[in-house]
């Protein structure tokens, strides 16, 4: 039971893998890429927890408080905002792939010409 | 590779990987029992050291300001490449689109909305390093206000809003800003992006040093950034659309 | 571990393979931002308020309009080259 984040992780990382491998369209594959993304999320914030600890905040609260680890969340937090805007880049390129090919199926795509 | 190999050779890949990371995660000591010593240490001595209540904004800003850095080029990289993108396929015509929306009481309590999500938003950057918040977190918010304008009306009023040439002024001027703060520093003859202003009172608006400044480096940045996303996407969207 | 936080994670469990196997691209959309909301709550449950906001302001406001404008932009597409 005490390892249930962590096994979230690798849940949502295989599940996230699965659902790009089986895909059959440009969008469905990008949106299950964030799925996967956000198992990394999940295994930094499970391994800076601390049992009955309070947030890492010490307004109004007396130092020594036990609190979660603050660096963990420091990386999760600018990398949840930027992962939007690598989202809306490899939408802009999924929609350049429709213009240019008329199909948005991976299978169908054909390889990158000279 | 076909579909119908594709899959199987994916599953016992898949069991393969989730066995190996499955082992990998044993490794780790129990869910609750972090005894990494960094975290530890940056608890109890940040409000002395920075004088700052938000101990995860003073690591965004301060401590790991290095990696900040990096994302924020890293976002100002990204909405570059969306923006030429996607400028350049699109279509020639501009078509006279009517998108406005028609019914009153959406527009009226949308439009109402507007002023009240902004001010939230930079409430949460304003308060950042004091309390939950920072320049990510209400950059975004305020973008989204801005965006509501374009919900609660119509796609013209959005981009009269946000012309473009001052949206790319403050996108490039945070992403200066913020350099130019860790630069200052290392004119000032200190380590490259040290805290070089005076720390002020635990709790007050002006505690941190140069971390307020960063935050709302940071902030404008981030709002002017996704506003100008949220501009090529709908531009995208309103140039084919045809009347009616 | 609280109650709280195992029902968190196996509903961010449910919720991340649903996004996976929907196959109708509005209906995926809209299970990715209940997939954000469900992020969310797991976020805060790890006392991680700040981590909480960024993926509410993300998962709540732009990565929705980001991924329903494309799809807007390719059915306008599509029903252009018929």
């Amino acid at each position: 039971m005490s390892y249930l984040p962590y096994a979230l992780a690798v849940w949502l990382l295989v599940v996230g893998l699965y659902g790009v491998v089986t895909s059959r369209h440009l969008v469905h594959l990008v949106v299950c890429l964030t799925v996967a993304q956000s198992s990394t999320y999940v295994l930094l914030l499970a391994v800076g927890y601390r049992k009955h600890a309070t947030a890492p905040i010490f307004k109004g609260i007396p130092l020594g408080t036990k609190a979660t680890d603050p660096v963990v969340q420091a990386l999760t937090l600018t990398d949840v905002v930027v992962s939007v805007t690598v989202l809306a880049l490899l939408l802009a390129v999924a929609v350049q792939v429709y213009v240019r090919e008329g199909t948005l199926d991976p299978d169908e795509i054909p390889a990158v010409r000279g | 590779m076909s579909a119908r190999t594709r899959v199987p050779l994916f599953l016992v890949s898949a069991a393969g990987l989730a066995a190996l990371l499955g082992f990998g995660v044993a490794g780790l000591p129990a869910f609750g029992d972090y005894h990494g010593p960094y975290g530890l240490v940056l608890n109890h001595v940040v409000l002395a050291q920075r004088h700052t209540t938000n101990v995860v904004a003073a690591v965004v800003f301060d401590y790991r300001g290095f990696d900040t850095l990096g994302e924020e080029l890293m976002l100002f990289a990204a909405v570059a490449a969306t923006a030429l993108i996607l400028r350049e396929a699109r279509e020639e015509e501009a078509r006279q689109v009517v998108d406005s929306v028609q019914s009153e009481p959406v527009r009226a309590v949308g439009l109402a909305a507007v002023p009240v999500v902004i001010l939230l938003g930079l409430f949460v950057v304003a308060f950042g390093y004091l309390t939950p918040g920072g320049g990510f977190q209400g950059g975004t918010v305020v973008a989204l206000g801005l965006l509501l304008v374009y919900l609660a009306a119509e796609h013209r009023a959005y981009r009269r809003l946000t012309p473009t040439h001052v949206v790319d002024v403050f996108e490039g001027g945070g992403a200066a800003a913020f350099v130019a703060l860790a630069l200052g520093a290392l004119l000032g003859g200190l380590a490259f992006q040290q805290n070089f202003l005076p720390l002020g009172r635990i709790g007050a608006l002006t505690s941190g040093g140069s971390i307020p400044l960063l935050n709302w480096a940071t902030a404008i940045e981030v709002t002017a950034a996704f506003v100008l996303l949220f501009g090529e996407f709908l531009e995208e969207v309103m140039v084919e659309r045809r009347p009616g | 571990m609280i109650p709280l936080q195992v029902a968190a994670i196996v509903l961010v469990g449910a919720g991340g393979l649903a996004v996976v196997l929907a196959r109708d691209l509005l209906r995926q959309a809209l299970l990715n931002s209940f997939y954000g909301l469900q992020l969310v709550v797991l976020f805060l449950v790890f006392q991680a308020p700040d981590v909480a906001l960024a993926a509410l302001a993300v998962g709540g406001g732009a990565a929705p309009l980001v991924i329903l404008a494309t799809l807007a932009k390719l059915r306008a597409r599509e029903e252009r080259r018929r």
